[in-house]
């Protein structure tokens, strides 16, 4: 399965490198006052995942594919992700498992890995976010 | 002589793609006046701009042409008192809507009423942190307070939000503070974009041009803060191209996947485009952008890699860079088809490389700020 990005609204690989100080938010800058919302709990089988605002599913009709559509960003899907993200409606990720390995005959601890690494790749692009029940 | 079918600007047959996103520019006026501006240096006036109801029209021809995505900017795109008029096209085609502003000129009634209309999604720019360093290089007294309280409302709303900062030697040790406050704001991404230095960008460049250090600095800073701030934030960089060995693969191809519309309804296919002598750019109001974006000279001119001179033909980055910029080309080697010079395998790279470090150690912070060409003539 996959989220293929489409060219040109995603900017090229960059490589990693060296350790230097880490920005942070707890010093806050200048007199901004903002305080940074907590980060999201990590994607767990009792953790629920979701499209936040401004991140939805859609029909690219003119080259006939589904997309999902989130700023800055179109993602080209094939089945497999459509399903998984059409899935994703406000269960935990292990009901989502279980609902996908039923349907597609699967084992669920290939089904769960497969998810898991996929709705990952989209939780560190900003496009999924992840909720405690 | 007639020959069927598109051809580039040397006479090769060339394939069409499919754009994917399509600028907006809906006006050229701005209450900033960055002297990076991304605008050319000829700016359209008020009275050129398109009317919402053109803009529609533009959008369904984008949708229809396999346009996914808007970036409704400017100029200051809030500097149209219709804006809510031109998003509610944009969604009306079906187009995912982003809202690149300086946030100058909105209120929360107004991001109210483009929430109603159909914003997905809001891009908010960042010259600098602190009332101080911000309020200098936008050339505006009262913008920082008025972004920062601009970006209270966006979060009030729930708008997703990016922060676009753009970077340069005056404020790139300020990098982990830029971070810092994106995150603090709730951005999901921030965009670290290195100054491009075309246009109102090149007349600045011996004030603006990043040293080598400060660039390494930058890249040591993403990397660190990527790690860090992982599944939290997206941290994308453009770094400084003067400094690297390759170019950047410029609009991902000459009109391959973006263009352009400008406030009067030029089409482009990159902003700077209008910089190079010898091309012609329709116009939407005469020419449908189907027509544009398939057969017109100026969109098939670079298009594949037949038109490529060496070192670019024979290169095996060709298709991946696409020679770099056409912009920079032109600027810098004084033709748009040489192999863009930032690019280490190009003969011109070694002045590329010395001038950028003259400019970057020019002893000099004076800005030249953007503005109207007869702005400050009197007024009868």
């Amino acid at each position: 399965m996959t989220a293929q990005p489409l060219p040109a609204l995603v900017p090229g690989p960059d490589p990693a490198a060296a350790a230097v100080p880490v920005p942070t938010a707890a010093a806050p800058c200048d007199d901004a006052g903002f305080v940074a919302p907590p980060a999201d709990p990590a994607l767990d089988a009792g953790m629920i995942p979701f499209l936040p605002r401004g991140v939805r599913l859609a029909r690219d009709h003119v080259r006939d594919m589904a997309i999902l559509q989130a700023p800055e960003r179109a993602m080209q899907l094939d089945a497999v992700g459509e399903a998984i993200l059409t899935a994703l409606d406000g269960r935990p990720l292990g009901a989502i498992v279980a609902d996908l390995a039923a349907r597609y005959a699967a084992p669920a601890d290939q089904i769960d890995a497969d998810v898991r690494a996929f709705l990952q790749g989209l939780i560190d692009r900003r496009m999924v976010f992840v909720r405690a029940p | 002589m007639t020959i069927a079918g598109p051809r580039d600007f040397q006479g090769n047959p060339v394939t069409p793609g499919l754009p994917v996103a399509m600028l907006a520019e809906v006006t050229h006026r701005c209450p900033l006046s960055c002297p990076y501006c991304s605008n050319p240096v000829e700016l359209t006036r008020a009275d050129a701009e398109m009317p919402a109801a053109l803009w529609a029209g533009v959008f369904a021809q984008a949708a229809a042409l396999g346009v996914l995505q808007t970036h409704v900017s400017g100029g200051e795109p809030a500097s149209r008192r219709d804006l809510a008029d031109i998003v509610r096209g944009a969604r009306d085609a079906g187009l995912y809507v982003n809202l690149i502003t300086s946030g100058l000129g909105l209120t929360l009634a107004r991001l109210r009423d483009l929430e109603a209309a159909g914003v997905d999604h809001v891009q908010l720019s960042l010259q600098g942190v602190g009332r101080t360093a911000a309020d200098r290089i936008g050339g505006m007294q009262g913008s920082w307070d008025r972004k920062m309280q601009v970006a209270r409302w966006i979060a009030e709303i729930g708008f997703p939000l990016t922060i676009n900062a753009v970077v340069h030697r005056q404020n790139l040790d300020t990098l982990p503070q830029m971070i810092d406050l994106a995150l603090a704001m709730g951005a999901r991404r921030i965009e670290v974009a290195t100054v491009q230095f075309h246009g109102w960008a090149d007349l600045n460049r011996r004030a603006l041009m990043p040293t080598r250090e400060q660039a390494a600095q930058a890249r040591r800073v993403v990397d660190a803060a990527r790690a860090a701030l992982r599944g939290r934030m997206v941290i994308d960089y453009v770094p400084a191209d003067h400094h690297a060995r390759f170019p950047k693969a410029c609009m991902g191809g000459w009109g391959s996947t973006g263009l352009n519309v400008t406030p009067d309804g030029t089409v482009l296919p990159c902003h700077a485009a209008q910089t190079i002598p010898g091309l012609t750019f329709a116009n939407v109001r005469d020419t449908p952008l189907a027509a544009i974006w398939h057969e017109s000279p100026a969109f098939n001119a670079f298009r594949g890699t037949a038109w490529m001179p060496e070192p670019c033909q024979s290169c095996e980055r060709k298709t991946l860079d696409f020679g770099g910029c056409r912009c920079q080309a032109m600027a810098m080697a004084g033709q748009a088809a040489a192999t863009d010079p930032v690019c280490s395998r190009s003969p011109l790279n070694p002045a590329v490389h010395a001038r950028a470090d003259a400019d970057a150690a020019a002893p000099t912070d004076e800005l030249i700020h953007r503005r109207m060409a007869r702005e400050e003539a009197p007024r009868p």
